[in-house]
């Protein structure tokens, strides 16, 4: 439930909204940048994505250590993914 | 950071575990976790065996599917079965047993019920369906109110009128303090949730520290994380301290996420109170939407039945939510409740205790053990 996956923010779609396509191993879907723009964000940048928000700007190489660490939970990791691949942000 | 790649060592978290037993020095301690993405890594890495014997994990109430009373399922099937509503919720609610039945079943009936990834999932599908009435189906703690939060002012700001928020938010705090409380259970300590306190920050928690001086640590979702949360609380109890800790600084910020309270803030206000599975009425324990956000509560849009309904009988997610006893103490444990039939909703989440444990708890704590190359620690006095 309080999963947060990490990926990386490869484009800014709606400056309005604040919303950024984010590409979680290799999925790219729209997520919501609105609670870490305070924090400044830009291309490039990775973020802990929950429920189709970023929720904390997080540094590569931690990002990169937590995928791994998430895809050895199993079940909650693919479900979380399963879910992620469905979501249709805009 | 350098010291959490050190932990990903796994021969490091054998020596820390080895550290634990000689500064707790065969003392019992109970620690309590409060999340449930703990709960799921400490028995699906097999921890409780990792750490020395005198450790004692007690899984908390931080399964917002858990601790979800079945009268407001029973609401939410309500709605969904409202002429042209088209009912929206995370996955994890599909299963959950209402009195009547779960939305699996309100589904096969013919309700539109369809699971989202995001609240933001659900306001499209309000704006692609002018003509019906969406509404998303809010759970969870502050972790994941914030989604909430900012969906409703992007609802009013694009003026979606066909979108409305069935809202069961609720907050860890007040959680925290009826567990504090209660008679039914001593503990030593609390492992805090990591993402809630991404959201909250730490200064929350420093009643625990000061005026029940319990140690708290907040903890990342990696089992090397517990392992050294646990480390850190049986440092500060060695040394006589109870403080606030958090080993998750790669994500949480001692200030929380201040946007994130914000927009809460203007969305949300408390209910006076709200009944939770297993620890009953707290106050001042979950979230309403703010009368401003009247047009889209879901509460006020529908007719929904309102009623208080007690648990089955046989059922003891309420005594396993508070710690009081562990799943396998469930007289219906794997037998007339298991996750395909389940009676109560530890059963249920992936993140509830006794789902946890019968998922992993009996078969694979050993085999996890040998992956990670960590030896249970053997308690041995004076090491």
């Amino acid at each position: 439930m309080c999963l947060g996956i990490p990926g990386q923010i490869v484009e800014i779609v709606d400056e309005r909204f604040d919303i950024a396509k984010v590409d979680v191993s290799g999925v790219k879907r729209n997520v919501s940048i609105s609670l870490v723009r305070p924090e400044g964000i830009a291309v490039g940048d990775w973020v802990l994505v929950h429920v189709g928000f970023a929720m904390s700007k997080i540094d590569e190489h931690e990002a990169r250590e937590t995928q791994k660490a998430l895809k050895l939970m199993g079940d909650p990791y693919t479900d979380e993914m399963a879910m992620f691949n469905k979501s249709q942000i805009e | 950071m350098k010291y959490v790649d050190e932990y990903r060592d796994s021969n490091l978290a054998s020596r820390i575990a080895s550290e634990i037993a000689r500064l707790s020095d065969g003392r019992q301690l109970k620690f309590m976790e409060v999340c449930g993405g703990h709960t799921h890594t400490i028995y699906k890495h097999g921890i409780e065996d990792i750490l020395p014997p005198n450790i004692d994990l007690i899984h908390g109430p931080g399964c917002p599917v858990c601790v979800l009373p079945m009268g407001r399922v029973d609401d939410a099937i309500a709605i969904a079965h409202t002429d042209n509503v088209i009912f929206t919720t995370f996955g994890d609610m599909m299963r959950v047993p209402g009195s009547h039945g779960s939305l699996l079943d309100a589904k096969a009936e013919g309700a539109d019920v369809r699971f989202v990834y995001s609240p933001l999932d659900a306001l499209k599908l309000a704006r692609q369906y002018p003509e019906r009435q969406v509404v998303f189906f809010a759970i969870g703690f502050e972790t994941t109110a914030p989604s909430t939060a900012v969906t409703l002012l992007r609802a009013r700001a694009e003026k979606v009128k066909n979108f409305s928020i069935f809202c069961n938010h609720v907050t860890i705090i007040p959680a925290i303090k009826a567990i504090l409380d209660s008679p039914d259970l001593r503990l030593d300590g609390f492992v805090g949730p990591g993402h809630v306190t991404m959201v909250i920050g730490l200064r929350p928690y420093t009643f625990i520290a000061q005026q029940h001086r319990k140690p708290i640590v907040v903890a990342g979702f990696e089992p090397l994380d517990i392992i050294q949360s646990v480390h850190m609380l049986v440092q500060q109890i060695s040394s006589g301290r109870s403080e606030v800790e958090n080993q998750y600084v790669r994500v949480v910020r001692p200030e929380g996420n201040v946007k994130a309270l914000e927009a809460m803030a203007m969305t949300m206000e408390l209910r006076p109170f709200f009944e939770w599975r297993g620890l009953g009425f707290i106050t001042q324990s979950a979230l309403k939407l703010r009368p401003e956000f009247a047009e889209w509560d879901a509460e006020l849009r529908f007719e929904v039945p309102g009623l208080r309904v007690a648990d089955p009988k046989a059922c003891q997610c309420g005594e396993v939510l508070k710690g009081v006893i562990k799943p396998w103490e469930c007289k219906v444990f794997g037998t007339a409740c298991t996750p395909e039939t389940p009676i109560g909703t530890c059963m249920v989440s992936p993140e509830g205790a006794c789902a946890a444990y019968f998922s992993y708890g009996r078969f694979s704590m050993a085999s996890e053990r040998s992956r990670l190359k960590i030896a249970p620690v053997v308690q041995t006095q004076g090491m």
